[in-house]
């Protein structure tokens, strides 16, 4: 298995490494100084429908507020319900991928089953109805996302253990007596990395289109609380008179999913050259 | 022309970027193939003895190319002669499955899985000659059973999977001589078959090109089958001919110290019990080779010149060529120095 | 293939039964019930007790669970709790217009996507490759939404197009439906592309390595044959696949372009549904969303048998 040192530097020479490195450490500096990035506080009021000027770049929304603001905070809404998101689908996969794939015959059987279930829907629907449920809100939002990302992880993990079980040290483990749990998840872990580094960078990308729609629908997250999908639904309405309120959010949408996604796929060229084509 | 083929100086190159000159795969080449010839070329795996037979057919694949300076002639059936490496595209289509044709390692896997067997000999057909339906199914009939396959009218109707990895040689071969081509080229025809059925598989060989009056170019590693087959050899080592001459020299005039070792190196039923033999180290990587013989390291007989220069290929004997400097007057060269 | 079909389809039955108590269940625990969504902030024990009442909402689960399954055995779906209307024949008008927006989406879809992957593969590394291959990424990375809203601006800034707001059936105008479809069909259909044209170019990439093309070549095929007789026909499998699973999720997952472009269709019902508390609505649509996806996917899993004669089914 490559270092995480070796693997950032093959993917720093990569062109689009390169470029999605560079975007995705900007997104996370944005989110993170949001506060001190942002010219104004994301909720103050003042002068409706502004055009871009020198005091509000992206000019201000129908309550005045100020656009760039809204998108710098937004972009920490953005990456905090999608990375948590991504995490408990990763969590919740990897343990669920690790029982089914351990005990396979009917402990796998219903776990697959329930996956089966949860993959059978298009995701956003999925997404929805979770959130139906749960409430709106950040919390409710990177839960009901978090559980439709489950199932992409479940299968990485159980896919692994199963094949590491045919291997030959963990059967002569298995056969001298050993306890074979350990020996499995020690393991399954290095070679889980890989994939589920790349698909995770890929379902981050995902999470934060799902959020977007779902805030886009009204479903997600709420206002005044500031998301790129939701200042989007709201700008829509006045888009032709003022474009700027939908066009800068959505402009956000597009480079932030675009930037997950080259690095997702530079990753997969470095971390499993066996797909590069 | 008075030979079919002939391959001048042909180089086969790897390219390696804009900037560096280009990896040479295989050098120097010069064959000669006589009409109903049945020409072997052995060596071992990479050696480059099947990249040089597919750049005759022109069907290098990507990003191979057919290097500066090589020439590779053939005379078609009017007597008229093409150089395939300057040849349009189109032309050399009309070549390909008409006037050459081509058998590989893998019948498991050289037939389109989506295809019947019978659409997949049309094919070639409907290619090169104006034939309609039913006149291309009595062809494919007649050629099916001059392969020898049991129960044709079924086997054309079945798709490549149904069939045994000897089945679809025969289907391959069938496919190959249906256009009734001035040459065949059989890229380990038998490697991939049981025992049993690579005998069968080559006694059929040999049989049509009796009947058909094909040249043969057999591409091996095993000298087993040269030696039923051929008439003629070249032996290829490292991307160069190193060896050239008729079956009979090859066996029992061994001239090239690698050939003697591949001789060598073959089990025999008759034979004593002896350890098998094995050329010891490893054959060099293209582009990594010294300035002298490219066996040198590996050569029982190597001398000081060996190392330095690189041997030319010289007439041993009427007909035999070898790539060596102990019969390059290296030997000689190389007693000179020591006097010195 | 006759059998194996039968067969699929009886095994359709425990999923969809298993879908049918998953979704009445979490429906249960939707927090604020259909009562005080919709008699809200007027609403009263005594006045939520009665509206329950009504609507059956006061038996026990499993008896209002056996009711309405009951009753979908028989194609009675039941009414919504909202309008009162028959939710059967509302769901298959609108299946119409989702079947519609799914179908002609996966038309231009392949249409854009395996001409331009077929030429990426053709011709790897070269330039052509390179400016699909960003195409592909803009088209997997741009959000349906985002682009309806971006076509919507732009059309309307600069050319004074305003999409038409009130849907007309196929059927009552076919030039006016398609005139109203077009669009959200172009729009989804290129944000399908995008995976589409990856899948194609990779599969067909894989397919060009292989033996039997060099065979095909050295019979004198034209490169033409080669790649679209034959190369083509192999890569098909994984895109027939990617297809399936597209059109499948577009029955539900249309819903963002259902609602910019005002379409009546599935998504949008099932999202008002939710959003009233309209179990019976919901339930319906959902259950018949899963219904209709697990029989594309037994379409997708026959049509492998009709490209590749080395599966069947017998």
């Amino acid at each position: 298995m490559k270092s995480v040192i070796s693997t950032l530097r093959e993917l720093w020479r990569d062109p689009m490494g390169k470029i999605g490195i560079i975007g995705v450490v900007l997104l996370i500096v944005v989110a993170i100084f949001a506060p001190q990035l942002a010219p104004y506080p994301y909720d103050e009021i003042g002068m409706r429908f502004q055009p871009p000027s020198a005091e509000h770049l992206f000019g201000t929304d129908k309550f005045g507020r100020d656009v760039l603001s809204r998108v710098i905070y937004g972009a920490r809404v953005s990456l905090e319900v999608g990375i948590i998101a991504v995490g408990i689908g990763a969590v919740c996969g990897y343990l669920l991928g690790l029982v089914a794939g351990y005990f396979e015959r009917w402990v796998d059987r219903v776990i697959m089953c329930f996956m089966d279930i949860l993959f059978a829907f298009p995701s956003i629907l999925l997404a929805i109805f979770i959130s139906a449920v749960l409430g709106k809100g950040i919390g409710p939002t990177m839960v009901a996302i978090g559980i439709v990302n489950i199932p992409v992880f479940c299968r990485t993990v159980r896919a692994a253990v199963i094949s590491a079980k045919g291997l030959e040290y963990v059967q002569n483990a298995k056969s001298v007596g050993v306890k074979t749990w350990p020996l499995l998840v020690r393991h399954i872990s290095p070679n889980v990395v890989a994939p589920f580094t790349v698909q995770a960078t890929l379902a981050l990308s995902g999470a934060i289109l799902t959020e977007a729609t779902l805030s886009f629908l009204g479903m997600g997250i709420q206002p005044p609380d500031p998301s790129w999908g939701s200042m989007l639904s709201e700008g829509r309405a006045d888009m032709i008179r003022d474009p700027w309120v939908a066009l800068f959010p959505l402009l956000f949408i597009v480079v932030t999913i675009l930037v997950f996604n080259i690095l997702g796929d530079a990753l997969r060229d470095v971390l499993d050259p066996k797909l590069k084509t | 022309m008075e030979h079919l083929l002939e391959l001048r100086n042909v180089s086969i190159d790897l390219p390696k970027g804009r900037r560096k000159p280009p990896v040479k795969l295989v050098e120097g080449v010069d064959l000669d193939i006589r009409k109903k010839q049945n020409f072997g070329v052995v060596g071992e795996s990479g050696c480059g003895k099947s990249i040089t037979c597919s750049a005759i057919m022109g069907l290098l694949s990507y990003p191979l190319t057919v290097g500066q300076g090589s020439s590779i002639r053939f005379q078609k059936e009017d007597g008229s002669e093409v150089e395939i490496t300057s040849l349009h595209k189109s032309e050399l289509r009309k070549l390909r499955g008409k006037d050459i044709s081509m058998i590989f390692q893998e019948p498991m896997t050289a037939l389109d899985p989506m295809y019947t067997i019978e659409e997949q000999i049309n094919e070639t057909l409907r290619f090169h000659t104006g034939l309609n339906k039913a006149q291309m199914h009595e062809a494919a009939l007649e050629m099916l059973k001059k392969v020898k396959i049991p129960r044709p009218e079924q086997i054309l109707a079945d798709y490549p999977h149904h069939l045994s990895g000897g089945m679809l040689q025969r289907v391959m071969i069938a496919i190959a001589l249906i256009n009734n081509p001035r040459l065949l080229i059989a890229d380990e025809p038998t490697t991939a078959l049981d025992v049993t059925i690579q005998a069968q598989i080559l006694d059929l060989m040999n049989e049509l090109r009796e009947s058909y009056d094909t040249s043969v170019i057999m591409i091996t590693h095993d000298l087993g089958v040269i030696a039923e087959t051929c008439e003629e050899v070249a032996v290829f080592y490292a991307g160069q001919v190193v060896e050239r001459a008729s079956v009979d020299a090859i066996f029992h005039e061994t001239a090239h110290p690698y050939t003697t070792g591949l001789l060598r190196s073959v089990t025999s039923l008759g034979g004593a019990r002896r350890e098998l033999y094995t050329i010891r180290g490893t054959v060099p990587t293209a582009g990594n080779f010294g300035a002298g013989c490219r066996f040198a390291d590996r050569c029982d007989h190597c001398m000081a010149i060996c190392k330095e220069k690189p041997p030319a290929l010289t007439q041993v004997a009427p007909g035999h060529l070898c790539r060596c400097w102990l019969h390059a007057g290296g030997a000689e060269q190389a007693e000179k120095e020591a006097a010195v | 293939m006759r059998n194996y079909i039968i067969r699929r389809l009886l095994q359709l039955i425990p999923v969809l039964f298993g879908i049918s108590v998953a979704i009445f269940a979490v429906l249960r625990f939707i927090p604020g019930g259909f009562a005080s969504g919709m008699l809200g902030i007027d609403a009263t024990p005594e006045l939520i007790a009665q509206v329950n009442a009504r609507y059956g909402l006061d038996q026990p689960v499993v008896t209002q669970y056996l009711n309405w399954i009951g009753g979908v055995l028989h194609g009675d779906f039941g009414i919504s709790f909202r309008s009162g209307a028959e939710i059967l024949p509302e769901i298959l008008t609108r299946f119409q217009v989702t079947a519609e927006l799914a179908i002609l989406a996966a038309v231009i879809s392949w249409c854009i996507a395996l001409p331009l992957g077929i030429l990426a593969a053709v011709k790897r590394n070269r330039m052509a490759d390179r400016v699909v291959r960003v195409v592909a990424l803009l088209g997997v990375s741009v959000p349906g939404f985002a682009l309806s809203i971006l076509v919507i601006l732009v059309l309307s800034l600069f050319f004074g197009y305003y999409p038409p707001l009130d849907y007309v059936g196929l059927l009552e105008d076919p030039a006016k439906n398609l005139e109203i479809m077009f669009l959200p069909a172009l729009i989804l259909g290129c944000s399908m592309s995008g995976s589409v044209m990856r899948m194609t170019r990779s599969s067909v990439l894989e397919v060009l390595r292989q033996d039997f093309i060099k065979t095909v070549r050295a019979k004198g095929a034209s490169e033409r044959v080669a790649i679209f007789k034959h190369a083509l026909r192999n890569a098909l499998i994984p895109i027939v696949t990617l297809v399936g699973l597209q059109i499948g999720s577009l029955l539900g997952g249309a819903v963002v372009v259902e609602q910019i472009f005002s379409l009546p269709g599935l998504g949008l019902m099932t999202l008002t549904g939710i959003n009233n508390r309209d179990y019976p609505v919901v339930q319906g649509c959902v259950l018949f969303i899963a219904f209709v996806y697990v029989l594309v996917n037994l379409v997708v899993d026959l049509l492998y048998a009709y490209i590749d004669p080395r599966i069947s089914y017998d």
